[in-house]
């Protein structure tokens, strides 16, 4: 599904070089986790998939289903099928929270050909979706993410992830801030939407919340490149033994 | 300050040739009065203090400027949806026909023509007082003359709760029309009143409305400036404020190659309240000026300016505000802000935010800024499949969507949020 080949990137205003070859497959129905110390590029990679500006990409590819993602504005990757989670959700005062949804949906509906979704069925796909997150109509109403906890910022992505059933869902340390309960409630609604014709790609610095979304390969990410896969039980060898044992045994 | 003498001559010479309209004694007093005043400031001049921004010329020459007529597209009527009473003026002239029978509980509506050689006490007392205690510190010449020369406008006198809002519409149907009108609106206490005011007026308008809030009375106006590139306007509300007064002012400006509205409020009795806002839109060949100046002189008053303006294609908007706290007005708490959003490096925004504070129990604040679209929000919305050209006009109601919520009613602010989506959408191509 999701296919990155020797992915080179810059940063634009700094002669800096972030990702230096990064190979990685995320197949159809698999959940795939990155981990990595700070300034290894893990968010870097998540930005740059998803078209943020700031970024060249040197050398290598990256495509969703063959597409070619790098080729694609940000909102015809998210019409494809891209999903990013943000670690750090924005505010976007005056605009409600459904409208906005609204507006992306139909957006992404229209950018596929497909007829804009009834203001009936929407509503109900809706409360449906933002009851197993136990977000609240309140919460809905209320302008994007303005006075909203770190923890009802983090449910409302994943509300916005399940409104908008992406093929291809990146986590950007989606557990970042979040305490115990509220982790639980975001990894059950990532949970509820993995499914045969779904990725995901989980990128964490902690271990933690891979005890509830539960990955089947983990990737080890150090200084712009992956350095070692492997199956879940590499993520508790990093809790254990950090980073570093890591980096010296690969080097 | 002071004109040069060679303007003020100039200014002088104008002056000299205008030529008051017919009237009863009171009003001829009123406009004599007014007269002198405009005699004693001079017309505007571009070395005033206030009129550093905004090029006064246009609104001061002895002819309008040409306007042309604007074809409004197929968008219906403002407040179409409401329950409303229309006073429907064309080109300043007052069109009975088009309007509806002014009689309704809780107010009584006259025309100023109409009672301009009567004995209406209340009109007499009120018609250029506020006006001419706006004059300090700072002078309003085109106030002055407007209650020199209008002849026309309408008076209304609150007596309790109105039973439906007063539209007063405004039509432009020659493009070399000068229209001048003066508003009096007097509320007793406890009274309620809603006025609606849209429309371009004419090529160039020049609107003065008067208004006194007694005690515990509640005034609230809601104006949409007409859509005409060409069309030019000055305009001023003067309000007084009685104790446990509101008073809420919103104004949408859309277009308009200039306009200036100044609004100057004086909280008067204890615990009153002033809200003025704005949210204008220009593309292009548009200035737009607010010039707000707010006076405290009574004891535990709230006020708020809020405006904001979205620039385009080398517009120009201009924010003067002011908030005067004089002695003794303790408890005092005054808020201020004037954002501009730029959508391009042409557009400007000037801004002069003042405080002036001589009690020492009181909380104001004040801000302005200017900035460009917010490139993370930007990104933000199309991470979601949201297009760039509407993702920015989310982020442009985003960006007014402050001076829009001063509106209390939700339905009006509704109808105004719509109408700024469309003129956004209009331009997205």
């Amino acid at each position: 599904m999701l296919e990155i080949k020797n992915l080179h990137v810059d940063l634009e205003e700094e002669d800096k070089t972030i990702l230096k070859g990064v190979d990685l497959t995320v197949e159809a129905g698999k959940v795939h986790a990155i981990m990595g110390p700070n300034g290894s590029g893990k968010s870097t990679l998540s930005y740059v998939l998803s078209g943020r500006d700031g970024y060249t990409v040197t050398d290598g590819s990256a495509t969703l289903d063959g597409q070619d993602l790098l080729d694609m504005e940000t909102e015809e990757r998210a019409a494809a099928g891209l999903f990013l989670a943000f670690q750090y959700p924005v505010e976007i005062p005056g605009v409600g929270n459904m409208t906005f949804l609204r507006t992306a949906v139909n957006a992404q509906r229209k950018a596929r050909g497909q007829d804009e979704i009834s203001a009936a069925d929407f509503l109900k796909l809706v409360r449906e979706r933002a009851k197993e997150l136990e977000i609240d109509a309140d919460m809905l109403k209320r302008p994007v993410n303005v006075g909203f906890s770190g923890g009802e910022k983090k449910r409302n992505e994943i509300l916005q992830m399940a409104v908008l059933e992406p093929k291809m869902c990146i986590l950007d340390e989606t557990d970042s801030g979040l305490d115990v309960d509220a982790m639980k409630l975001v990894a059950n609604g990532v949970n509820s939407l993995r499914d045969a014709g779904r990725g995901f790609l989980v990128i964490t610095h902690y271990q933690r919340l891979l005890d509830h979304i539960v990955p089947d390969v983990v990737h080890i990410m150090s200084e712009g490149r992956i350095i070692k896969s492997g199956g879940p039980e590499l993520a508790l060898e990093v809790e254990k033994n950090g980073y570093a044992d890591l980096k010296a045994e690969v080097a | 300050m002071t004109a040069a003498p060679q303007a003020k001559a100039d200014t002088a010479i104008q002056i000299d040739a205008l030529r008051l309209p017919e009237g009863g004694a009171w009003i001829t007093a009123a406009r004599d009065e007014a007269l002198a005043r405009l005699r004693a400031t001079g017309l505007p001049q571009r070395r005033d203090e206030y009129w550093k921004f905004t090029r006064p010329d246009s609104l001061t020459l002895a002819e309008a400027p040409r306007a042309a007529l604007f074809e409004g597209g197929d968008e219906p009527d403002m407040f179409a949806d409401m329950d409303r009473l229309r006073l429907v003026f064309v080109d300043g002239v007052f069109d009975a026909e088009a309007s509806d029978d002014p009689a309704m509980a809780g107010l009584r509506i006259e025309r100023l023509s109409d009672v301009a050689g009567q004995d209406l006490h209340w009109a007499r007392d009120l018609y250029g007082t506020l006006e001419a205690r706006g004059q300090t510190p700072v002078p309003r010449p085109l106030a002055a003359l407007n209650t020199a020369l209008a002849g026309d406008g309408v008076l209304i006198h609150v007596t309790s709760r109105a039973a439906k809002p007063v539209n007063l519409v405004y039509h432009h149907k020659s493009e070399t029309s000068d229209a001048i009108l003066h508003h009096l609106i007097k509320l007793d206490a406890g009274a309620e009143l809603t006025v609606l005011e849209n429309g371009p007026a004419a090529a160039r308008f020049n609107n003065v409305m008067e208004v006194d809030v007694a005690d515990e009375a509640r005034f609230h106006h809601v104006r949409v400036q007409g859509r005409d590139h060409e069309r030019r306007a000055a305009t001023h509300v003067f309000a007084r404020l009685g104790a446990e007064s509101a008073f809420k002012s919103f104004t949408m400006t859309a277009n308009g190659v200039m306009t200036r509205n100044e609004c100057v409020i004086e909280l008067t009795g204890d615990d009153a309240s002033a809200h003025v806002a704005g949210a204008a839109m220009g593309d292009g060949d548009f200035h737009q000026d607010d010039t707000v100046f707010v006076t405290h002189d009574a004891e535990r008053c709230e006020s708020r300016q809020v405006f904001k303006k979205v620039l385009r294609n080398g517009a120009t908007g201009v924010f003067q505000g002011k908030i005067l706290v004089k002695p003794g007005a303790q408890k005092t708490d005054g808020y201020q802000i004037s954002q501009s959003l730029l959508l391009d490096d042409d557009s400007q925004f000037l801004a002069k935010p003042e405080l002036e504070i001589y009690a020492d129990d009181v909380a104001c604040s004040h801000g302005s800024t200017s900035g460009a679209i917010d490139e993370d929000a930007l990104y933000y919305l199309r991470s979601r499949g949201v297009p760039k050209p509407i993702a920015t006009d989310l982020l442009v109601l985003s960006f007014l969507a402050e001076a829009v919520e001063e509106i209390a009613e939700e339905s009006l602010r509704d109808e105004i949020t719509a109408r700024l989506a469309g003129w956004l959408e209009r331009r997205r191509g």
